[in-house]
C-alpha cells in the first residue's frame, strides 16, 4: 500500500496513544482508547497484516472496553 | 536516597539505556524495505505444502501449531482465574436488583434499538461463522472468529435486559465449551501421533486448495480454537456482568 497511507496510521497511531495517555478520567479513555486500537488495526491493515489488524480489531473494540467500563459500573457501585 | 543520588542514577541508567536501544535500533532493517528469507521460503512454500491461501494461518496453525497451543492454555488459565476471582466473596451474596417501586413498570427498550439488536446480533452470528470457518482462505480464523461471536451476546444485552441475557449463558455448557475447545487441540494433535508421525503433524487429507475444507488439520483447529475462545469470551462477559448487575455486599 502506498507510503502516504502508512504515513496517516502511523501518524494517528502515535496521536491517539498520546491521547490516551493524557486522559485522566477512566470512563473517556476507554473510548479514547478504542480510537487508538482503530488506529492500530489500521495501521496493521496498511502494512498489509490483515490477521494481526482482526485480532487487533476484535481485542480492541470488544473485549478491552467491555472489561474497562464493566469494572467502572461495579466501582462506581460500591461508592454509592 | 537523596535527590541528587537518584539524579545520578537516572543519567547513569538513561545514557545506557540510550546507547543499547540506539546500537539495536541501528541494526534492524529499514521500514518495510525487505521480505525476510523466513517470510519469503513459507510464501513459497505453504500453499503448495498445505493448499491453503493464507499463510498466517498456516503457520500459526501448522507449522508453529504448537505455540497456539500454548496460548489456547493460556487463555483458557486467565479465564478460569477471572472466574476464580470474580466469584462471589464471602460478605457478598447474589440478587437481582430490588425493584422499588413496582406500580410502575420499566419501559422496554425502544423498538429501534431492539430491531438493532435483534439485526446486529444475527450479523455478528454470522460474521463470527464466517471468519471461523475461511481461516485458510482469508484473514481471520478460531481466535477472532471466536470474539465475534461471544460480542453477540453484548449486542442483545445492549437490546434487552439482564434477564434475557442469562438465558444465553447457560454456565455448565460455556465451561465445557471453553474445556472441550481447548483439549480437542490437544486431540488433533494426537492425531499426529496415531498417524506414526509427530504431534500436531498435518496428517488428514490436504483436499483442494481454495476450497473452504482444505488444509487438512488447519480449519479443524480454527474449528476447536472458535469454540473455546466463544465459550470463554462469554464466560468472561457474564463473569463481569454478574459482578455489575447481581452480586452485592450482604447487609448487615
Amino acid at each position: 500500500m502506498s507510503e502516504a497511507v502508512i504515513a496517516v496510521a502511523l501518524v494517528w497511531a502515535a496521536a491517539s496513544g498520546t491521547a490516551v495517555v493524557l486522559t485522566r478520567d477512566p470512563l473517556r479513555q476507554a473510548f479514547v482508547a478504542g480510537f487508538f486500537g482503530l488506529g492500530l488495526a489500521f495501521l496493521y491493515l496498511s502494512l498489509q497484516a490483515g490477521d494481526v489488524a482482526l485480532s487487533q480489531i476484535v481485542v480492541g473494540a470488544i473485549a478491552l472496553p467491555l472489561i474497562v467500563l464493566l469494572s467502572l459500573a461495579k466501582v462506581r457501585k460500591g461508592r454509592e | 536516597m537523596s535527590r541528587r543520588a537518584r539524579l545520578v542514577l537516572f543519567a547513569a541508567a538513561a545514557a545506557a539505556l540510550a546507547v543499547t536501544l540506539g546500537a539495536g535500533l541501528a541494526g534492524l532493517p529499514s521500514f518495510g524495505g525487505q521480505i525476510t528469507s523466513y517470510a519469503r521460503i513459507l510464501n513459497e512454500l505453504a500453499p503448495r505444502q498445505r493448499h491453503v491461501t493464507d499463510v498466517v494461518s498456516a503457520i500459526t496453525f501448522d507449522y508453529r501449531g504448537i505455540d497456539t497451543l500454548f496460548e489456547e492454555f493460556i487463555l483458557l488459565a486467565a479465564v478460569a482465574g477471572i472466574s476464580v476471582l470474580l466469584r462471589p466473596l464471602s460478605d457478598e451474596t447474589r440478587q437481582l436488583p430490588q425493584d422499588k417501586a413496582p406500580d410502575r413498570t420499566i419501559p422496554p427498550p425502544s423498538p429501534a434499538v431492539w430491531l438493532l439488536a435483534v439485526l446486529l446480533s444475527s450479523l455478528l452470528v454470522l460474521t463470527g461463522l464466517e471468519t471461523i470457518t475461511h481461516g485458510t482462505l482469508t484473514p481471520g480464523g478460531g481466535f477472532q472468529g471466536g470474539v465475534i461471536l461471544a460480542s453477540a451476546i453484548y449486542v442483545v444485552f445492549l437490546g434487552t435486559n439482564y434477564a434475557t441475557v442469562e438465558r444465553f449463558q447457560p454456565a455448565p455448557l460455556l465451561e465445557a465449551s471453553d474445556g472441550v475447545g481447548a483439549s480437542g487441540y490437544v486431540f488433533i494433535g494426537l492425531l499426529g501421533l496415531l498417524a506414526g508421525a509427530s504431534f500436531l503433524s498435518n496428517v488428514v487429507g490436504l483436499g483442494v486448495t481454495g476450497n473452504p475444507i482444505s488444509g487438512g488439520t488447519i480449519p479443524l483447529l480454527n474449528l476447536v480454537v472458535g469454540v473455546e475462545v466463544a465459550g470463554g469470551f462469554v464466560i468472561l462477559a457474564s463473569e463481569f456482568l454478574d459482578q455489575t448487575a447481581v452480586i452485592r455486599t450482604r447487609r448487615r
